[in-house]
């Protein structure tokens, strides 16, 4: 009975329903054509080129590369072109141990520097889901604050406070706590410090996002059942942080990989980020082939995390939290 | 098969003075920044009792829960559970456990996973609590759902999870906020009976917090009526609806009509009331309302008798005409304004289908009453 009821009203559903989606499916489609052309035009097309000069030969002429595809000999010295392009600069990064190296201490240094991020971010992000509901917005803010300044100039500030007779050294010297001063730029721990610097809003919101809209009467609960709050936090708050600390991690870890201006102000020319490397094949090599071909690799090397975060959100959407 | 209702006759330690109080709350007062959500509060609950706090929202009903719980310290005063003050002990030490409004179910665990989770706080072993787990499952009749996750399960199997989860442990002390608050009015009957039937099961103290009168009434043996952090009277339900202490207490359950009047003429077995509009009331309990005071009668609508002629015998009857009507298949409700202005409430069973003599608008109405048939209240 409610079978043949329901059959019949999906079929007058159907009978009444093609003028409606056609106009909303027109409309939907025309939405999501919106990001598709952006990321055609501004990343797709783009990327071509970038792979098709990975491709190609470093030539002493303007542009610095051969073959350039174009008609000016028509469709046959187009095609012609097209013959000439190689893996010849792929070839070459697995012959250098230096591009292999770049590689992964870059993966490395983000690595650790993602955990450093999240250790710092994670109770701040707490504190200000914690914190009383009218003074989260101006915590919230503060967050976002250093976006007003320059990214170059908060690195530069770095400099200043990190260098042997900088602001650290002296006020450590000055209250006795060290007889020498520290050597902390050029070095390692210099970038560290500047990632974790740079990248901790990027950790820190999406955390407490997923902090901020927790049920606190689960916390309350995991007690009353006899969890001390310690263990509450690892059983209850941290697991269903996840999704925060995942995208925290992914937005700090793949810009970090190929981050080129904190290694190049704070690092030194000892230490060695792919980053770097990129920027040198391009500017002071000239070698516009090769540095293409890095950043294709290092393109790809990244796929891998942004799949993983995408299936990650995926999974969180289904959970419906 | 069991009675339903919350009538234990057999049951009643609040009226034997050498029963031992197993909560009790002895001048207690809560205050938050800028207000007192608790105050100087006195109240004892029995051990196996199904105790009530009702009141409207911020009568301060869940904040005594919460510091029940653990949640909350009070200001002032002790709390004693079987003798033991409960100042200082955190909440994941208190042999108390809750059943949240919202349910508190730990969304990232199955239903399994949730039930068992206090078992495993405890260090119970593993072969236990699978037992223990598959026990309160068939208590609440989720054996099927064990493996679901909380978003997959309806409102009302939300309801029963979060219940076999706070029963578990077998706490001494059930707390309960507004638990059938987010059911449907259906399923909210059948829960409650639910409720009783597991409480007499376990055999489990239970303390429940409601704003709904109803609820309270149906399942609890006592309940406290609570105002603006105080509790206005502790009694039964029967007692609660039939012999309120206060104005408040008889506005806030059931319908009721009040008189305000001064006590003309006091005797040992009858008080006669002056209404502030000339009517004569004369009432077999008086309470203690003296000759001279002003006082406020109360009756129930089912209390008083609508008739088209004046009643011969009886003892207090008042003269008006019909208001209103209202028809709801099991009664008629009738509003008679009565010739000094004041418009009185009465209902009537329809016990026959076919009432002989129906009143209709407008009609010339006699109410009356039996002289026992309300209160009477000095506040």
């Amino acid at each position: 009975m409610t079978n043949i009821a329901a059959a019949a009203s999906s079929s007058t559903e159907t009978a009444a329903a093609p003028p409606m989606t056609l106009a909303k499916g027109f409309v939907d489609r025309l939405v999501i054509i919106i990001p598709y052309l952006w990321l055609l035009f501004f990343f797709l097309v783009p990327f071509i080129i970038v792979f098709k000069i990975s491709l190609s030969q470093t030539a002493i002429s303007m542009p610095p590369y051969t073959p350039v595809l174009d008609f000016k000999d028509g469709v046959a010295g187009f095609f012609a072109g097209f013959r000439e392009l190689n893996f010849d600069n792929y070839t070459w990064l697995t012959q250098d141990a230096l591009y292999f190296n770049a590689y992964v201490t870059s993966l490395i240094i983000a690595g650790i520097s993602t955990i450093l991020t999240l250790i710092v971010g994670y109770p701040i992000a707490y504190g200000m889901a914690r914190a009383p509901a009218t003074i989260r917005p101006t915590l919230l803010m503060l967050v976002i604050l250093p976006f007003w300044t320059s990214f170059l100039i908060r690195v530069y500030a770095w400099i200043g406070i990190l260098k042997p007779e900088g602001l650290l050294n002296q006020v450590l010297l000055a209250t006795g706590l060290i007889s020498q001063p520290l050597v902390i730029l050029n070095t390692y721990t210099a970038i560290f410090i500047g990632i974790v610097y740079s990248y901790l809003p990027f950790m820190v919101l999406p955390l407490y996002s997923s902090l901020e809209k927790m049920d606190y009467s689960l916390i309350e609960a995991a007690q009353d059942l006899g969890c001390p709050p310690t263990g509450a936090f690892w059983k209850i708050t941290f697991p269903l942080s996840l999704p925060g600390v995942v995208a925290g991690c992914l937005l700090v870890f793949i810009p970090a990989v190929g981050e080129f201006v904190i290694p190049d102000l704070l690092g030194g020319s000892q230490t060695l980020m792919i980053g770097k490397t990129l920027w040198n094949e391009f500017f002071s090599n000239r070698d516009w082939p090769v540095s293409s071909a890095v950043a294709v690799i290092l393109l790809l090397v990244l796929t891998i995390p942004i799949m993983f975060f995408q299936q990650a959100q995926a999974k969180a959407q289904e959970q419906g939290r | 098969m069991k009675s339903l209702g919350s009538i234990r006759r057999d049951f009643a330690p609040w009226n034997d003075p050498n029963a031992k109080p197993y909560i009790q709350f002895d001048k207690v007062t809560k205050k938050f920044a800028d207000f007192i959500a608790v105050n100087n509060l006195s109240l004892t609950i029995f051990e196996r009792e199904f105790f009530a706090l009702l009141g409207a929202s911020g009568c301060g009903k869940s904040t005594l829960l919460r510091m029940l719980a653990g949640f909350e310290e009070p200001s002032a005063g002790r709390i004693l559970l079987d003798g033991q003050d409960l100042r200082g002990i955190p909440p994941y030490k208190r042999p108390v456990n809750m059943m949240f409004q919202s349910y508190a179910l730990f969304p990232h665990m199955t239903v399994e996973k949730n039930i068992a989770f206090g078992l495993k706080q405890e260090g119970m072993p593993g072969p236990d609590i699978e037992k223990r787990v598959a026990e309160m499952l068939r208590l609440v009749k989720l054996e099927q759902f064990a493996k679901r996750k909380p978003h997959q399960l309806s409102g009302g199997q939300r309801q029963r999870v979060a219940l076999a989860r706070s029963v578990a442990k077998r706490p001494k002390v059930l707390l309960l906020d507004e638990p059938l608050g987010a059911l449907d009015k259906k399923l909210r009957e059948e829960t409650q009976f639910e409720l009783m039937d597991l409480q007499q099961e376990l055999g489990l103290t239970f303390v429940v917090v409601t704003h709904d009168q109803e609820e309270a009434m149906t399942m609890a043996d006592r309940i406290a009526i609570m105002d603006k952090g105080e509790v206005m009277q502790v009694a039964t339900p029967a007692e609660i609806y039939e012999a309120p202490t206060s104005r408040f207490v008889a506005h806030f359950v059931g319908n009721v009509n009040m008189f305000e009047g001064r006590v003309a003429e006091r005797t040992a077995s009858t008080t006669r009331i002056t209404g502030a509009t000339g009517a004569q009331i004369v009432v077999d309990n008086g309470g203690a309302a003296a000759a001279g005071s002003d006082i406020i009668f109360a009756i129930r609508p089912e209390k008083i008798k609508v008739s088209s002629k004046k009643p011969a015998d009886a003892v207090n009857v008042l003269e008006g005409e019909v208001y209103d009507v209202a028809y709801l298949g099991d009664m008629t409700v009738y509003h008679i304004k009565l010739d000094d202005g004041q418009i009185v409430r009465a209902s009537a069973l329809n016990a026959s289908r076919i009432t002989e003599d129906p009143l209709t608008w407008n009609d010339r109405a006699w109410v009356s009453f039996r002289p026992d048939a309300g209160v009477v209240l000095t506040r």
